[in-house]
């Protein structure tokens, strides 16, 4: 199916299923230990561990690992001597590794030891003894602005828009604001690490590896072991959590991939959470400056967003902060422009709502900033933004419930008790305030194809080559076919994350629930014509329920109907609707914060999100990845912050003691989000949207607008650390 | 990790034997030290591992004081009634500290011999006088916002990053040590700790071999006792500024006052004439600022921790403004 005009009504209407709180059908294997990730798969392996480069840019002068393949139990030590010839491309099309003696970044792989044991491989990568000669390099993204160069991303967005005359608009609004912001760069952290076991059945390839979107990890290490597709096969049914940071294949497979060939044994490798920072990709650092025209009643003129952000020379992913200000507010003058700086750092890749999680950051500070010059409440000015078709595209929008989202917010929270002047609000210690923000995500839909099968013992089984990273994915596809095939869920099957099966979008930019789950859509849809046919009904009007199928006084039990099994498949395109509607998903969050009137600390007190986003396809799940979402913005506004020494090219604090993230005592009890029913007719046959990273989108920037509120400290570089609130605070009695 | 081998102390007597003996390391809770070897800044080539010993007691000193045996667990310390009752700037210290998984394998001895967190000095890659003397510090110049304004030196300044070894130092805690000889000898907190100098890699006044086998605590001193850790995040963060206050007031007339400081400088730190700055004054901005004056007269920052300055002046008012109120 292709997604070309409205859905219509349909068997998941009903919502006696999807929908409902369930609780994880993989919950129990998970906390039983049953569930196996990619370094716990036994297979009599050897392990590796990875050498790093420890300079950012320069060549290597010498290499020694005589020291290294002599000591206890060493197996093979895999330098740029000895690895094969691979093939190359950006991060996105090959992942090359040991390719020379040129180090291009900080951490790049210079050599992989392999021995019996873990301990061994270790031990003996410390005696790997390189000398290098070290160049200079560019690392800090804001030294090196006057390189910025405009990124073609092939798949992207285009880097640049522009709709009326921006700047003449923006010159004569009686109204401006000019800010500019920075994020910082920031690491994904998540739990599990990046894994993978190798091992080949003659020429064929076996991963058990942590990743995110398998087929096109398939891809990727198709084209950079120069082997064809057919031949790899990625296995990956349970990850620890990827935040983007598994989206692409990474040096752990190639490195096992490689080694396991030239051992003919299983190789496992685990990266440790210290390599995890520059083995692999992060979040470029921005800089984006914002400027608003208005008219005297806040009526948006003009409204342009530049963004600054860096990677290395070979690579065109920019860290896309401008594109919600391409939809979220009206204005006829409008101007984005994403620019990219060439540093000789890891690859900066996609990290949790890449774009919106930090273009927010900025653009909803700016909003209150306008908000407080205008003398308008934050969300008076918002809707009196609220565009009635996309802005720059001039289309409609899908749907759209910004407003009703802000407005319940509002209710719930209590906005109307927020005093609009900084300082004004103590409670011992603290001085409290409040903030909001709007929030926004686009609503991607990928290909995706899946196989649903039932057989004569009343098992319906789905296969697809989706993943599950810990959001709920078994769950969601396993109460779509339920409720389409009308079996209790306790009779579905759900397999996942091996690439044996129909391709799938996997798990990212907020795609994968609504592409896997409209493939589901679409083979149980053909299944129950299938079966229909069988029980010689009208495949539009026979109902499914009990396991039963029946029309009129009729009524079939399936395992009668299906003989030895019948299978489907179903298959979903993104159509028209992309190109007819602009589809985001829209919340808005509400934060109070605390200030420690001696020492600047900010502690977060209570936050809530409301979000529209289609149909809810399980509350329960839905709501956890909300709330975990509203946690990283948690992170985003007040802890993460990857430090880059320009002296050596790399992140100072790469462990999780130094680079913090947010932990339990940092989270309220009182961090709630709530889904107002919405149904998308052009979304995907699910009518829902994405909601995979929406909880992230808007809620840092809550939380900076409390930290004003509560003590008048405008911090426009983030995290909003205690030192740097230290100046804003009252003097001490 | 480099391989080494590993034994069990049978006695007390036996591990300080064992100790003294190159290469050898004392393991406790493991903690600290299994962390450094894993990224080889510890190659120890034997561990003696002395969590079998009898040395987990605390113990009524015929002073009226506490004596807390070496391999007391920081989650037990913590919890001692006797503790939570008169030395409540130690409970709070000890519970500000780490995370709740982490207090209940790390010991006295071990928390006070941790070792710094300097990011560098993490990174065998990178130069650090304390790990390799005379490779350079990369925190002078570098990125050091966890590090010292007070008491570092050119060759490091590393901060040391207990919060128990704060609260023991207000309360004038005597670390108990024993050699390989069987001599024992007390050594006062205050002279425990060594500062780097020109020899950042000696760290405390313990000689090779050596073993600590118990703090003692004098009587509970007078006063209200106040522990106030200043850090990036609610829990599981080491202190960016952290105040063990102990101050005798009456009606805003302080009578005594003593103040330990955790996270400015490479030792738990205090200053005598900031506390006789606070004896017999009465409590208020003009007597506040005075002490922090005295605390701070010879602080500087390097950079990136230029604002533990002015978050120390701020943090120690807001500790007497509370602990003199009450
Ligand atoms: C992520 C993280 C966060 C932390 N946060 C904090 C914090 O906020 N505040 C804080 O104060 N601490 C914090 N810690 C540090 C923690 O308190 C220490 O790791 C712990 O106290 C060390 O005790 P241990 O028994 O495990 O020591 P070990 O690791 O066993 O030993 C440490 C050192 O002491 C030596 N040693 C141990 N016992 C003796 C003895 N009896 N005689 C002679 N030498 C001995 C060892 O040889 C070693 O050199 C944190 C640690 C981690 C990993
Ligand atoms: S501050 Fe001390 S520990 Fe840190 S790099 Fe310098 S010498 Fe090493």
């Amino acid at each position: 199916m292709e997604m070309d005009g409205p859905v219509g009504a349909n068997a998941l209407d009903a919502e006696k299923i999807v929908g409902k709180p369930l609780d994880r059908i993989d919950g129990r294997l998970k906390v039983t230990g049953g569930a196996h990730y990619a370094y716990e798969m036994q297979q009599n392996a050897l392990y590796g561990f990875v050498v790093e480069a420890s300079i950012a840019r320069g060549r290597m002068a010498s290499i020694e690992t005589m020291k290294a393949e002599r000591s206890p139990g060493v197996k093979l030590v895999l330098t740029y001597r000895n690895a094969p010839k691979q093939g190359t491309g950006n991060h996105r099309e090959a992942h090359p590794v040991l390719t020379g003696p040129v180090v291009s970044r900080y951490g790049e792989p210079v050599a992989f030891v392999v021995a019996e044991t873990f301990e061994q491989a270790r031990a003996a990568a410390y005696l790997v003894d390189v000398k290098y000669d070290r160049e200079r390099g560019q690392y800090a993204l804001p030294h090196h602005l006057a390189l910025a160069r405009v990124p073609h991303q092939p798949d992207g967005a285009p880097a640049d828009s522009e709709v009326g005359n921006f700047s003449d608009a923006y010159a004569s609004a009686p109204v401006q604001i000019d800010v500019s912001y920075s994020t910082p760069l920031q690491s994904h952290a998540m739990m599990e690490p990046h894994a993978t076991l190798a091992m080949w059945d003659g020429d064929k390839l076996i991963l058990h590896t942590a990743n995110q979107m398998l087929n096109q990890g398939q891809r990727v290490v198709a084209s950079t072991l120069n082997i064809p597709i057919g031949n790899v096969r990625l296995v990956s049914p349970f990850i620890g959590g990827g935040f983007g940071g598994k989206l692409w294949v990474n040096a752990d497979a190639i490195l096992a991939a490689i080694a396991s060939r030239y051992l003919k044994r299983p190789v496992k490798v685990a990266l440790t959470r210290q390599q995890i920072f520059h083995v692999t990709t992060h979040r470029s650092d921005t800089i984006q400056r914002i400027r608003v025209g208005t008219d005297r009643d806040g009526r948006i003129a003009a409204i342009g967003h530049d963004v600054f952000s860096g990677n290395l020379p070979s690579e065109q992913v920019y860290e896309a902060a401008a594109l919600q200000t391409r939809s979220l507010y009206a204005g006829p003058n409008r101007l984005t422009r994403h620019r990219l700086v060439p540093l000789d750092i890891p690859v900066a890749s996609s990290m949790r709502a890449p774009g919106e999680a930090v273009g927010l950051l900025a653009l909803e500070c700016a909003m209150d900033e306008l908000a407080e010059k205008l003398k308008l409440d934050p969300i008076e000015l918002r809707i009196r933004n609220e565009p009635a078709e996309d802005p720059e595209r001039h289309i409609p929008y899908s749907s759209r419930h910004l407003v009703a989202c802000m407005q319940e917010g509002a209710r719930r929270f209590g906005w109307d008790k927020r005093n609009s002047t900084p300082g004004q609000v103590r409670n011992g210690r603290w001085l409290v305030g409040m903030g909001m923000s709007a929030g926004t995500r686009g609503n991607p839909l990928r290909f995706s194809r899946a196989t649903v099968r039932l057989d004569p013992d009343g098992i319906a089984t789905v296969r697809m080559a989706m993943t599950d990273i810990g959001t709920g994915t078994y769950t969601i596809l396993a109460q779509i076919a339920a409720e389409m095939l009308g079996l209790p869920i306790e009779r579905v099957r759900v397999d996942l994350g091996d690439t044996i099966f129909p391709e799938a979008a996997g798990s990212g930019g907020s795609f994968g629930a609504a592409s896997s789950g409209s493939a589901l859509f679409e083979a149980c849809h053909a299944l129950r014509e299938k079966l229909a046919g069988l029980a010689g009904m009208d495949p539009n009007t026979a109902r499914f329920g009990d396991g039963h199928i029946a029309t009129g006084e009729r009524s079939v039990s399936l395992t009668e109907l299906v003989g030895s099994g019948v299978e489907a498949d179903g298959e979903i395109k993104p159509g028209r609707n992309n190109q007819d509607f602009s589809q985001q998903s829209y919340g808005a969050h509400f934060a109070e914060v605390g200030v420690d009137q001696d020492t600047g600390e900010v502690r977060l007190r209570r936050m809530l999100g409301v979000f529209a986003a289609g149909r809810v396809l399980n509350a329960k799940t839905a709501r956890s990845q909300a709330i975990g979402g509203m946690v990283f913005g948690v992170g985003a506004a007040l802890h993460e912050d990857l430090v880059l020494d320009p002296r050596f090219g790399y992140f100072v604090n790469h462990d999780l003691a130094e680079y913090h993230v947010p932990v339990h005592a940092d989270i309220p009890a009182s961090l709630e989000a709530v889904f107002l029913p919405e149904l998308d007719e052009r979304s995907n046959p699910l009518k829902s949207k994405g909601i995979g990273e929406l909880g992230i989108c808007g809620a840092g920037a809550a939380i900076a607008n409390a930290v004003y509120n509560a003590c008048g400290a405008r911090i426009r570089n983030y995290p909003i650390t205690l030192d740097k609130v230290l100046a804003s605070l009252p003097d001490q009695a | 990790m480099k391989a080494f081998s590993y034994g069990r102390a049978k006695s007390v007597a036996d591990a300080a034997i064992a100790a003294s003996k190159p290469g050898v390391k004392i393991i406790a809770g493991g903690t600290n030290l299994l962390d450094l070897m894993k990224l080889q800044v510890e190659t120890p080539s034997t561990l003696v591992d002395i969590n079998r010993l009898p040395l987990d007691t605390i113990e009524e000193t015929s002073e009226g004081g506490l004596r807390i045996g070496a391999l007391v667990r920081n989650s037990d310390l913590a919890a001692d009634p006797r503790v939570r009752r008169h030395y409540g700037v130690l409970s709070r210290a000890l519970l500000a500290g780490a995370s709740a998984q982490l207090r209940n394998k790390a010991t006295t001895a071990g928390n006070l011999l941790q070792r710094t967190r300097c990011y560098y000095f993490y990174d065998v890659t990178k130069p650090c006088n304390k790990r390799v003397p005379g490779s350079g510090c990369s925190a002078l110049a570098g990125f050091n916002r966890i590090h010292a304004v007070l008491g570092g030196s050119e060759a490091c300044i590393a901060t040391h990053p207990s919060d128990m070894a704060v609260a023991m130092r207000a309360l004038d805690a005597k670390v108990e040590a024993i050699d390989h000889e069987g001599n024992t000898r007390t050594i006062p907190i205050a002279d425990f700790h060594t500062l780097p100098s020109r020899t950042p890699e000696i760290e405390t006044t313990l000689n090779s071999g050596e073993i600590v086998t118990a703090v003692t605590l004098p009587p509970p001193p007078p006063g209200a006792q106040v522990y106030r850790k200043v850090r990036d995040r609610a829990s599981y963060a080491f202190a960016l500024v952290s105040v063990a206050a102990i101050v005798d007031s009456v009606h805003g007339r302080i009578r005594s006052a003593r103040l330990a400081f955790g996270g400015l400088a490479p030792k738990p730190w205090r200053v005598t004439t900031a506390e006789q700055k606070l004896t017999n004054a009465t409590a208020g901005t003009t007597t506040f600022d005075a002490a922090a004056d005295a605390v701070l007269e010879s602080a500087r920052g390097y950079g990136s921790n230029d604002f533990k300055i002015p978050l120390t002046r701020r943090t120690l008012h807001g500790v007497l403004g509370e602990i003199t109120r009450t």
